[in-house]
């Protein structure tokens, strides 16, 4: 993704290279925090953003894409689940951690979940949680290899593995949005450019390759309008 | 008062180029340590001892630590034993294969072991029907452990067969020994510093085994959730949790190979040498 925004920036302006290295967002915290030479930091975890933030090491953020958590099957849906409302019936389900954000979602959904179908929703889906990945692409790596029956990862993910998993929608008032922060590092060596990226990624263009990609996205009130 | 003679100007560099390169290679491979016991802070690290992951994930690292090595020497003697004495050709192919694990990146690994026992996989399916399913369970754990560990004790243990005397086991042999006497009284304790330190290095593997775990095992407290899973997900919290985690397998890893050091050292007294082949 972020080398399409990459390659996009870089014909804009010319003679100018993006760097990217990818990583989690905790590693990508450390690595900030012990002193690596970064101009942007975008992250999948708010948390991350705001530790960062809180030590002055990035200036005020962005949200510049949103994700939406959806329920993956394998493509011969061995539970026969339709809706999300039949997720109790699936036998071996995976979800992520609790200490990373697609399993915080999960729990958040779930808990949401059990107030709005009741039944014990909740406690019967956990009955059958076999795994709490400590990442999305692992738990889509289950679903997608057939060891597990259901999953709950993001939108994204899930369409990029659309041969290997059907995507099921989380229905609204149960569902949750997962924000994507972008903010530019206090020690940046070219604030200028690192300015511009961000007004890149939150402009037309930019969006519009993210939403391609299946991102929601900036919230259109929070565009460029930092948080407290 | 004696005199010291002139230093050798050759052996001086020679010292001198043997000491630089030393002190780089150990600045390396010791300062993370000593960062990772000096950065924490004792009462952080006591902070971290009382995570609620620690325990139980301490716990099946030990458990399924001590199973999986004990399957590593069990399987890997024997094979070990034919690899090091076969003349066969593909027996050099089969010794290479099973040095695969060490460079394939675990999670490769992870993968392998779910497309061959996993629900889904070659044999999974087969499995299944018999009512047994490895993945997500301490059986899985222990089955990708032993899987990238194994090549440590193996490749120990090829060595140390190759070096007996062949010599050695055609007298034992005309003298009336038989193949089972042969193998437990010569071979075996021959070899057995070597295949103890072989051990003992597959030990170690298996207890920081991480990526073929959380691929083929998946991540459950109390279940397949070791120490080194463990602390992937402390850092997604709290680093200085992580650390003191991290801090903890270090200790218990060093103990281990300290205590497994020194039992080799036990039995290496005793006179191989003059068993040993030129």
């Amino acid at each position: 993704m972020f080398e399409h925004l990459a390659a996009a920036f870089e014909k804009r302006h010319a003679g100018v290279k993006v760097r990217l290295s990818f990583a989690g967002s905790q590693e990508l915290r450390i690595q900030i925090e012990q002193g690596a030479r970064v101009d942007i930091f975008a992250s999948a975890d708010e948390r991350h953003m705001a530790a960062l933030r809180k030590q002055g090491l990035v200036r005020a953020e962005t949200v510049f894409a949103r994700n939406r958590p959806v329920l993956v099957v394998p493509l011969s849906n061995p539970a026969k689940l339709a809706r999300f409302a039949d997720l109790p019936k699936a036998r071996h389900v995976v979800v992520g951690s609790s200490e990373v954000p697609i399993g915080a979602y999960a729990e958040k959904i779930l808990a949401a979940a059990d107030r709005h179908y009741g039944r014990a929703f909740r406690a019967r889906v956990l009955a059958h949680v076999q795994s709490r990945e400590l990442n999305a692409r692992q738990v889509l790596a289950k679903v997608a290899l057939g060891e597990a029956d259901a999953g709950i990862v993001y939108r994204t993910d899930a369409l990029a593995m659309k041969d290997r998993g059907s995507t099921i929608a989380i229905p609204s008032p149960i569902n949750t949005i997962a924000n994507y922060p972008v903010a530019m590092a206090t020690a940046a060596a070219t604030p200028d450019l690192a300015e511009a990226w961000v007004g890149f990624v939150t402009s037309k263009a930019g969006q519009d390759a993210l939403a391609a990609a299946g991102f929601l996205g900036a919230p259109p009130t929070a565009a460029n309008a930092s948080k407290p | 008062m004696k005199t010291r003679p002139p230093p050798d100007p050759r052996t001086l560099i020679f010292h001198l180029g043997m000491a630089t390169c030393a002190a780089g290679f150990l600045t390396l491979l010791v300062l993370p340590f000593a960062a990772l016991v000096l950065d924490g802070g004792p009462l952080a690290i006591w902070r971290g001892f009382q995570c609620a992951l620690t325990w139980p994930a301490l716990r099946l690292s030990i458990e399924t630590t001590t199973v999986s090595v004990v399957l590593v020497v069990l399987g890997g003697t024997p094979v070990a034993f034919w690899l090091a004495r076969s003349k066969w050709r593909s027996a050099r192919w089969l010794e290479t294969l099973l040095q695969l694990p060490v460079v394939i990146p675990p999670a490769v690994g992870g993968i392998a072991l779910l497309l061959a026992f996993g629900r889904r996989g070659l044999f999974g399916g087969l499995l299944e029907r018999m009512g047994f399913s490895p993945s997500f369970s301490p059986v899985a754990v222990v089955m990708a452990q032993v899987f990238v560990s194994a090549p440590f004790y193996l490749h120990a243990a090829v060595l140390a067969f190759g070096r007996l005397n062949p010599a050695l086991l055609t007298v034992g042999r005309s003298l009336g020994a038989t193949p089972p006497r042969l193998f437990f009284r010569v071979a075996l304790p021959l070899a057995k510093p070597a295949l103890i330190g072989g051990a003992a290095m597959s030990w170690a593997r298996a207890l920081g085994e991480f990526g073929a775990t959380l691929m083929f095992a998946g991540n459950m407290t109390g279940k397949t959730q070791t120490l080194p899973l463990a602390i992937y997900a402390a850092l997604e919290v709290d680093v200085r949790t992580a650390q003191a985690l991290s801090l903890l397998l270090v200790m218990f890893a060093f103990g281990l190979l300290l205590a497994l050091r020194n039992l080799d050292r036990q039995t290496d007294g005793k006179p191989q040498g003059a068993v040993l082949t030129p």
